[in-house]
């Protein structure tokens, strides 16, 4: 490491970025543990839902993506 | 597309000793004859291989798998019916039976990017869904073709999908301003959650495996890379419904944009 | 550690290497190369799928259900009959036992009224007789009281004669005649 400012900087960067995909995480649980909840206590409905189960994690695993993907940036492209 | 993972991996070697990550470079776009050299729109490149390969499967499971037309359908012949009838199902059930007519390519879709997605866990294979610019373009054509769809079937009518009626209308125009932000993202978090996800299982496979060249840890990479293995299966289907699903999602929306 | 030295001079080496490239997923000069493969793949997937293979999945369904929905048909068809001829040996078995009830009421009549006749003639018969035994008792009876009284009246005279009475045959009878109703 030559001690450039700007690299550290990325790094620190593309590190605050993980925390985004542990937070993507707690919302995907909360997605599907919501929906287990849900089906359990009405099993009958919860075999329709299941598309909208996964839309809704399809949703939330997208901003965990997004950090990840600033992260790929902050240390690849940048 | 082998000969150029051997000179990369060559290259890299050269550079270093002990642990390597090279995450990425398996994202790289490659002639397949040559090394280096500019890559123009129509050099066979190892996108050009496995895009072939694709629609090589593709082929395989619709065509050749259900060759037979047998009433009692073999295991190829059933392979082929449950893919027809879970996109034929998922489309009547988001979107409605009206939109059976674009059922052909959005099975399309969906057995391109499931065959991509599959195709590219191979080892040292090349995933096009991991290429911002594929799945792009994919994503642009299903909303450019939503858009037009909604004008052409309801006219000024399709602008009433950003205008709530449900709500009060002194809210309405704020409601309006996010519902427009909202589509107008839509194509961009639809294609970067397919690139993103397949990108960031390889890379996460790619660090377990540099880390195997450590001795004392390469039992516990090489469980990693397994598990990652099976999780990557996992998302490659998970995936592939998502992108079909949300299609139909975008879809529904331009045939009945009444809220 | 020897390791840590060599991760450092990895991630170095490594970072370096990236940086000439940056990422490949970034690398505009590759994009028309694999947006045309894509579109030509596309296009392929969609012509092989739209005319071949969803047409003959599509009839192969069809087909299927089709025959089902046959043989379920055939099977309602089926079953109808078998309803059918049940029914009719249910109605033949009814009539038989009708009939086999029928004769049993005719022979059970006949029977009765020959009885009945048999027993008309012979109760006729008992009748006639018991009147006629009747008659002859009562025949018997009468002699037996005429002779009793004559009886009486004999010995009555005959007493009376015995015990040196005059004997008046005529008052003789008469005191007799009284007594035996008395």
């Amino acid at each position: 490491m030559e001690g450039s400012i700007a690299e550290m900087g990325k790094f620190i960067g593309a590190g605050l970025s993980a925390f985004g995909m542990g937070l993507a995480a707690i919302g995907v649980g909360n997605v599907a543990g919501n929906f287990l909840a849900g089906a359990l206590r009405n099993p009958s409905a919860a075999g329709g839902q299941t598309a909208t189960l996964f839309i809704g994690i399809a949703f939330a695993e997208a901003l965990g993506i997004f950090s990840f993907l600033v992260a790929l940036l902050l240390m690849f492209a940048v | 597309m082998a000969d150029n993972a051997h000179a990369a991996a060559a290259e890299h070697a050269a550079e270093g000793t002990g642990l390597v990550f090279h995450p990425m470079d398996q994202f790289k776009v490659q002639p397949l004859f040559g090394h280096g050299g500019e890559v123009s729109f129509y050099t066979p490149t190892n996108a050009m291989l496995w895009l072939g390969l694709t629609v090589l499967a593709v082929f395989l499971i619709m065509v050749v798998g259900t060759r037979g037309r047998a009433i009692v359908p073999s295991r190829g012949q059933s392979i082929g019916e449950l893919a027809y009838g879970f996109v034929h199902k998922m489309i009547e059930d988001v979107t409605g039976k009206d939109a059976l007519v674009y059922f052909p390519y959005i099975m399309t879709l969906f057995m391109f990017i499931l065959m991509n997605n599959f195709l590219g866990l191979i080892p040292t294979s090349f995933a096009n869904t991991a290429q911002i610019a594929t799945t792009a373009i994919l994503a642009f054509a299903v909303f450019f073709a939503v858009t037009i769809i909604g004008f052409v079937k309801h006219g000024s009518h399709f602008l009433g999908l950003f205008w709530v009626t449900s709500a009060p209308l002194a809210i309405r125009p704020v409601l309006a301003v996010i519902e427009v932000i909202s589509y107008f993202v839509r194509p961009v978090s639809h294609s970067i959650r397919l690139a993103g996800n397949i990108t960031a299982g390889h890379a996460v496979m790619k660090v377990f495996a540099a880390f195997a060249g450590l001795v004392a840890l390469s039992p516990l990479a090489i469980l990693g890379i397994t598990a990652m293995y099976g999780l990557e299966m996992l998302v490659a289907f998970i995936q592939a419904y998502v992108f079909t699903i949300l299609t139909c999602v975008y879809l529904k929306d331009a045939l009945h944009p009444s809220h | 550690m020897a390791t840590e030295s060599h991760g450092a001079e990895a991630v170095a080496a490594g970072h370096a290497a990236a940086e000439s490239a940056g990422m490949p997923q970034l690398a505009v000069e590759t994009f028309s190369n694999q947006i045309f493969w894509l579109v030509v793949a596309l296009v392929a997937t969609y012509l092989i799928l739209s005319r071949v293979a969803l047409p003959r999945i599509a009839a192969v369904l069809a087909e299927r259900q089709g025959t089902i929905t046959n043989d379920i048909a055939a099977a309602e068809e089926l079953k109808l009959k078998a309803k059918e001829a049940e029914a009719a040996y249910e109605k033949a078995l009814a009539d038989a036992r009708s009939q086999a009830n029928q004769i049993v009421e005719a022979t059970r009549a006949e029977i009765k009224a020959d009885l009945d006749a048999a027993l008309a003639k012979a109760d006729a018969e008992i009748a006639a007789k018991a009147a006629e035994s009747e008659k002859a008792i009562a025949e018997i009876r009468a002699s037996a009281a005429e002779s009793a009284a004559e009886v009486a009246k004999d010995t009555a005279k005959e007493l009376i004669a015995v015990l040196g009475g005059d004997v008046d045959g005529r008052s003789v009878a008469a005191a007799v005649t009284s007594r035996m109703k008395g």
